[in-house]
C-alpha cells in the first residue's frame, strides 16, 4: 500500500511572529521556516508503517513555492521514498489544497493519506476533512493511533474528554494529533541519502486544481496586548486578591 | 438570511456549545436553526428547542449519527444546505471533525474558529494561535463557520421552537467502534473555568498531586507545558500551548511555568491569570495579572492551606 503525506512550511513554532505594521498579514522576511509539526508526525507515522512492512512507498506532497521543496527534503531525509512539489506562489488555501491533493491522489492511487490535523500557521483544521469529502473517503481525524485491520483501518482519535475509536473504510484519510508519536530526527547520512531522492515536480493548473481564493483577508491585527499586573507578596494575599476579583469563592 | 447550527449533545444532553455557537448564529441576522443528529437524542432535541431565538429544531434520529459521526453528519447536512445560508458549528472536536467535510461537500471555504462577527460575511478569527487576529471576508454564497466558544456567551432559554424529524442515507464509510471517556472529577481542559498548570519547575511528575489538590479544591482542570510533557512528568493531553491545547478560561494558575511563546499562545487569553515561579524574571509575570515570587514547593502547600482557610 502506498501511503501520501502532505506537508506545509510553515514559520518555525519557537519564532515570535509579529505582525506587519500596514496590516496585511504578518511578517514572514527572514524567518526561520520548518515542517509543520503535526505533518513531522504524520511522516514519522508513515516511515514507520513502510519499516513494519506495511506501506510500500511513503510520498510526501507539499503545496506552496520553490522553498516547500526544503521541507520535502527533509520529510525525505526522515525516510519517506519521494516527493512532489505542487509549485505556486500565490497563497492556496485549504480549499484549494484538498483540490490539488485529490488530483495527486487520483494519480498515485494511495491506500492512505495521513495529514496532520491543523497548520501552525493559519490553524484552520480543514484540508483533511476536506480532502475526505471530495474523495468521497472516510476520515478518521486527531489521530492517537493507526492500527491496519485487514481492509479497514482501525483509527484512535482524541476527542473532548476523552478517545474515540472508529473503524474506516480502506482507503481513507487519517489526521495526526500530538500523541500518535515522536518524530525522529534526520541523520546525516540520511540526509545526504534524501539529497538523491526524486522530487517531481508540478504546478496546480497541470492538475486542473482551481485555487482561486474564497476569503479576502481584510486586516491582520495584533491580539488585544496583556498588560502585567501586581506582584502579591504571599499565598494568603494572592487568595485575597483572587476573592476579590471573583474568581474564586 | 436563515443559519443552521449544529448542536453539540450527549444524546440526553445539549452542550452548553451550542446555545453560545447560537449567539454567533443570531449575530448573522435573520433566523436561527438547530441540527440536532443523534441516536435517541429526543431530550437534547427538547433542550435545543427552549434556546432563545431558535425558529426551529431538526431532529434526525438514527444510530448512524451517534458519537458524531462525520460521514454521515455531512451527508445529513448537505442535504439540508438548500435552505440555509450559512451552516455554523462550535470549534469541539466534534464541530472541527465535520464541518470542513460539509464545506469541502459544498465548494465552500470554512472561516475556522471565528472570535468575532463583524458582519454577515466578515469575521474576526485567530491565526498563528492567537499571536494574530484575522479579519477574513468569505465571497462564497453559503458560509460554513466554526465558533469558538469561549468568544460568545451562551443563549438563554425561553424559545419554543417546533422540532421536525429529518432523515439521510448512511453513505457506510466508517462505524463507531469505542469511546473511552476519562473518568475524572476534574473538568476537561477547554471547558474548565479554571485551570491549574505546572511546567519544569514541577521537576518530576511525582510533583503533580500537589496541583491536583489545588485544583480539586478549586473544582479545575490540570494542564501542564510543554516543557513538562516533553520531560515525560505527564501525558501529552496535558498540554496547553500552541501544540497543545488552547484555553481561555476564567482563571488560570501557572505554577513552575516560565512562560515560552509556545506556552503563552495557549492560554493568554484567560481572564485572570496567576503565576507562581521563584525566577522573577520569568516571562510569564508579564501576561500574569497576580505574580508570586516564590518557591513553589512552599507557595503550593500555603497556596493550599489559604484556600481550606476560605472553605474551599
Amino acid at each position: 500500500m502506498k501511503v501520501l503525506v502532505p506537508v506545509k512550511r510553515v514559520v518555525d513554532y519557537n519564532v515570535k511572529v509579529r505582525v506587519k505594521s500596514d496590516q496585511t498579514g504578518v511578517e514572514l522576511a527572514n524567518v526561520k521556516m520548518s515542517m509543520n509539526p503535526f505533518d513531522e508526525i504524520s511522516v514519522e507515522e508513515a516511515v514507520r508503517m513502510k519499516e513494519a512492512g506495511t506501506a510500500t512507498e511513503v510520498i510526501v506532497v507539499s503545496v506552496g513555492p520553490q522553498q516547500a521543496q526544503e521541507t520535502i527534503r527533509t520529510a525525505l531525509a526522515m525516510g519517506a521514498d519521494r516527493g512532489i512539489l505542487v509549485k505556486t506562489d500565490e497563497v492556496v488555501e485549504p480549499l484549494g489544497v484538498a483540490k490539488v491533493l485529490k488530483a495527486i491522489v487520483e494519480e498515485e492511487q494511495p491506500g492512505l493519506v495521513i495529514v496532520g490535523k491543523q497548520a501552525i500557521d493559519d490553524d484552520s483544521n480543514q484540508t483533511g476533512q476536506m480532502l475526505a469529502a471530495l474523495l468521497g473517503w472516510p476520515q478518521g481525524t486527531f489521530a492517537s493511533k493507526i492500527e491496519l485491520a485487514g481492509d479497514k483501518i482501525n483509527v484512535t482519535r482524541e476527542i473532548d474528554g476523552g478517545l474515540q475509536t472508529v473503524s474506516l473504510n480502506s482507503p481513507a484519510i487519517v489526521t495526526c494529533d500530538l500523541r500518535l508519536n515522536e518524530p525522529r530526527y534526520a541523520s546525516l547520512p540520511n540526509i545526504m541519502k534524501a539529497k538523491k531522492k526524486p522530487i517531481d515536480e508540478k504546478s496546480p493548473a497541470d492538475l486542473g486544481a482551481d485555487i482561486a481564493p474564497r476569503l479576502q483577508v481584510v486586516k491582520v491585527a495584533e491580539p488585544a496586548e496583556r498588560q502585567a499586573g501586581i506582584k502579591v507578596e504571599s499565598a494568603a494575599e494572592l487568595v485575597a486578591k483572587l476573592k476579590e476579583a471573583g474568581v474564586i469563592g | 438570511m436563515t443559519s443552521l447550527v449544529i448542536a453539540e449533545h450527549t444524546n440526553s444532553e445539549l452542550a452548553d456549545a451550542t446555545a453560545k455557537t447560537v449567539t454567533a448564529a443570531t449575530a448573522l441576522g435573520g433566523d436561527v436553526h438547530i441540527l440536532v443528529a443523534g441516536s435517541n437524542a429526543g431530550a437534547a432535541a427538547e433542550a435545543a428547542s427552549k434556546i432563545a431565538g431558535v425558529a426551529k429544531v431538526l431532529h434526525a434520529d438514527d444510530a448512524q449519527y451517534d458519537h458524531g459521526m462525520p460521514e454521515a453528519i455531512a451527508a445529513l447536512v448537505v442535504s439540508l444546505a438548500g435552505s440555509y445560508d450559512a451552516i455554523l458549528a462550535p470549534a469541539t472536536t466534534r464541530g472541527k471533525n465535520v464541518a470542513p467535510r460539509i464545506a469541502a461537500l459544498l465548494d465552500v471555504m470554512q472561516l475556522s474558529e471565528i472570535t468575532a462577527v463583524v458582519s454577515a460575511d466578515t469575521f474576526e478569527r485567530p491565526i498563528y494561535a492567537g499571536n494574530a487576529i484575522q479579519t477574513v471576508k468569505s465571497s462564497d454564497a453559503k458560509k460554513v463557520i466554526t465558533v469558538r466558544t469561549t468568544s460568545f456567551a451562551a443563549a438563554g432559554e425561553g424559545g419554543s421552537a417546533s422540532v421536525e424529524q429529518v432523515s439521510s442515507d448512511n453513505p457506510g464509510l466508517a462505524t463507531f467502534v469505542s469511546e473511552e471517556l476519562t473518568k475524572s472529577d476534574r473538568p476537561e481542559l477547554t471547558a474548565a473555568k479554571i485551570i491549574v498548570s505546572g511546567g519544569r519547575g514541577m521537576q518530576s511528575g511525582d510533583n503533580f498531586p500537589m496541583l491536583e489538590k489545588i485544583a480539586d479544591k478549586l473544582g479545575a482542570g490540570v494542564g501542564a507545558s510543554r516543557a513538562a510533557v516533553d520531560a515525560g512528568f505527564v501525558p501529552n493531553d496535558y498540554q496547553v500551548g500552541q501544540t497543545g491545547k488552547v484555553v481561555a478560561p476564567e482563571l488560570y494558575i501557572a505554577v513552575g511555568i516560565s512562560g515560552a511563546i509556545q506556552h503563552l499562545a495557549g492560554m493568554k487569553d484567560s481572564k485572570v491569570i496567576v503565576a507562581i515561579n521563584k525566577d522573577e524574571e520569568a516571562p510569564i509575570f508579564q501576561v500574569a495579572d497576580y505574580g508570586l515570587v516564590a518557591d513553589l514547593f512552599k507557595a503550593v502547600p500555603e497556596l493550599e492551606e489559604e484556600l481550606g482557610k476560605i472553605g474551599l
